[in-house]
């Protein structure tokens, strides 16, 4: 009998984007999970609720989606690595629980596969139109982690990438796939599980009688986390709090609080900042791309380059926070930026913001479920 | 019968937010005597709510406690007691916040007979947005949001827990606290999804502008609106029209969602060679 829950890793699989989330998430040491059937990101509902019992974790179905952003964060707080998977319409649900668990300090991931919106929108067609919803999706400031994958084997380390962010945060992270990458097929090597560096969330390390303060962090800004049920009975709130998790109306506090929640990815930015560049030591136009559309912009700058054009792409993979000196130094020489995107320049604004007035800069934009294919790249590159 | 009810206080976070009269406390305290009967491990005790006067209580308590979004309480306790099912997860929510806002959850916690104990602090209006129409307003009765007497029909908190699924469902009043007691350990030992509606009185919000009095005023109206359900082959149909049963409404056994989850995976985890 052919067993997939003990097959040794390191197996050579041909998997779509979102069965190669699913491997990613159980690599990375999900046993729970929790989501609403929606598409285009259904598959990956479906894979962990074969794979889950099997492995003795636990596969729910909600009533909806903010039910499963509700139980994830629920099953992370009881010392969990938890999981849901959702689409555009279902990631707006989401936003409500999803600030929760930022202003809770709760690890947790959510993968969105993007698609056509706003409202319902185009339920099965490519798109890259939540970039601004992952950022700013729910309400108040706050701290934002999304990752962008374009291969398979991408998404399933970008997958495991998001739980090891979210484990050594405290904060949620987003996978914003687009549908191309989560239905397409490639061949992947799935690493050995000694080869795959996990994160584990930091336990506090308490004296005998010593008061457990939730949020009370050091200079990594990232307080340590005791799960619920391990001995140390604290509060957690959605109000505005001081270190002990109960809610605070001081102003200094509050201030505090949502200064840390921001400083502490700034902080730990390095670690975070995930990017590929592609002949982007020279390049006079930059094209900036993500997801498959990297796909589409990486085959438009080999055609430029073959007619003489010194053109390069920088691939942010974390798109979230910007790698933004990376930006700038991929586009020290170019006379032209390209940002080729399938949603209405929702990325180009991040670009435009950082490199300023120097070089012009171009959108590539798509929002009809088709793909951006690199003859249109290629025509922006050249400037036709 | 004495117990040290600061035992499971956070003695430092009172006095608590509820008006002089309201009847929250009395739930609160029925429930610390229900746990204490229990005898528990607080450690093992999560207290989890929604928003609302109500949902303050978690605060005021010395369990792991965890007070979430509008309505959305059950769906976080879900996760806690489906990730470990060793804990012992308690909801505590208001008339708006579990029949409302949080009505879908509500009914999907009942349908999966998940061990959870629901306890519904039901006084029929929004307390602590100011006095708005709630669910439960009973029709013609005024909110802030129904100056001139709702004219909606109210739910019927245990009828919805009975019909969509759950397994213990009893309607308490805060006037009877030794009834309530009985009734919330009753609750928290069934091995399902339970749902306690326990009545209490909005003196500021719901007593005010219905000119129902003060706190045991109001006490006499709910009492007047209810009949024990052990007398209720002894009444005659008028008698009890319009009026509502208090006391166990309803049991049943049926299977339970984390006892199947783990028979699911003895079912389908690979056997050891």
């Amino acid at each position: 009998m052919s067993d997939e829950a003990t097959k040794p890793s390191g197996t050579v699989k041909f998997l779509s984007g979102n069965e190669a989330c699913m491997e990613g998430a159980i690599a990375a040491g999900c046993r729970f999970f929790a989501g609403y059937p929606i598409s285009p990101s259904s598959e990956i509902a479906e894979k962990m609720s074969g794979r889950l019992p099997r492995l003795g974790g636990k596969f729910i179905q909600m009533e909806d989606e903010i039910a499963s952003m509700g139980a994830i964060i629920g099953a992370s707080l009881a010392g969990q690595k938890t999981m849901t998977a959702t689409s555009g319409p279902g990631f707006s649900l989401m936003q409500e629980n999803l600030g929760f668990a930022m202003m809770a300090e709760i690890p947790c991931v959510v993968i969105n596969v993007m698609r056509g919106g706003p409202s319902t929108g185009n339920p099965t067609g490519p798109s890259q139109s939540d970039v601004q919803q992952c950022r700013w999706g729910t309400h108040g400031d706050h701290p934002a982690i999304a990752l962008s994958p374009s291969t398979i084997r991408e998404v399933f380390d970008t997958t495991v990438a998001c739980f090891n962010f979210a484990e050594m945060m405290r904060t949620p992270v987003v996978l914003a796939m687009d549908e191309i990458t989560a239905h397409m097929r490639e061949k992947i090597i799935i690493p050995q599980a000694a080869e795959i560096a996990l994160v584990n969330r930091r336990k506090p390390v308490l004296q005998a009688g010593e008061t457990y303060y939730p949020y009370e962090a050091g200079e990594d800004l990232v307080p340590p986390m005791m799960n619920f049920g391990e001995g140390a009975r604290y509060h957690v709130t959605g109000l505005d709090h001081d270190r002990t998790g109960f809610p605070s109306a001081a102003a200094e506090i509050q201030e505090s609080l949502h200064r840390r929640l921001l400083d502490k990815i700034e902080k730990h930015q390095e670690k975070l900042l995930l990017f590929e560049h592609h002949r982007t030591e020279d390049a006079e136009v930059l094209v900036v791309a993500y997801g498959s559309t990297a796909r589409s912009a990486k085959r438009a700058v080999e055609e430029a380059r073959a007619k003489g054009v010194k053109a390069g792409l920088f691939r942010p993979i974390t798109l979230y926070p910007i790698p933004e000196k990376q930006i700038e130094a991929a586009a020290a020489h170019a006379r032209r930026v390209v940002v080729p995107e399938m949603n209405l320049g929702q990325y180009k604004l991040e670009v435009e913001r950082i490199l300023g007035k120097g070089p012009t800069i171009t959108g590539v934009n798509r929002v009809n479920g088709e793909p951006i294919a690199p003859s249109l790249i290629l025509s922006a590159i050249l400037g036709d | 019968m004495s117990m040290d009810y600061f035992q499971y206080l956070r003695k430092e976070k009172m006095p608590h937010i509820w008006c002089p009269g309201c009847g929250h406390g009395t739930i609160m305290k029925s429930i610390l005597r229900a746990l204490d009967k229990l005898k528990w491990n607080q450690d093992d005790v999560v207290v989890v709510s929604g928003i609302g006067c109500s949902s303050r209580t978690p605060g005021y308590l010395d369990f792991n406690t965890l007070h979430t979004t509008h309505g959305r309480a059950l769906a976080f306790a879900t996760g806690i007691k489906v990730a470990n099912p060793k804990l012992h997860v308690i909801v505590v929510s208001g008339d708006g916040d579990a029949m409302a806002i949080g009505g879908n959850h509500f009914i999907h916690a009942c349908r999966r007979n998940i061990e959870i104990t629901l306890i519904v602090f039901n006084n029929n209006i929004y307390g602590m947005t100011g006095g708005q129409a709630s669910p439960t307003t009973f029709t013609g009765f005024k909110g802030t949001t129904a100056p001139y007497g709702a004219i909606e029909q109210p739910f019927n908190v245990c009828s919805m827990a009975q019909a969509a699924g759950a397994t213990f469902v009893a309607r308490a009043l805060d006037l009877d606290a030794v009834a309530m007691d009985r009734l919330i350990v009753q609750a928290m030992q069934n091995k399902g999804f339970s749902v306690v509606d326990a009545w209490s009185q909005c003196t500021t919000y719901f007593g005010r502008p219905n000119k129902w009095g003060d706190a045991s005023d109001m006490m006499e109206h709910y009492k007047a609106l209810t009949y024990n359900v052990r007398l209720s082959d002894k009444m005659t149909e008028e008698e009890k029209a319009g009026k509502y049963p208090v006391g166990v409404l309803h049991q049943a056994t049926r299977p339970e969602f984390c006892a199947e989850y783990d028979k699911l995976i003895e079912r389908v985890r690979p056997v050891e060679k």
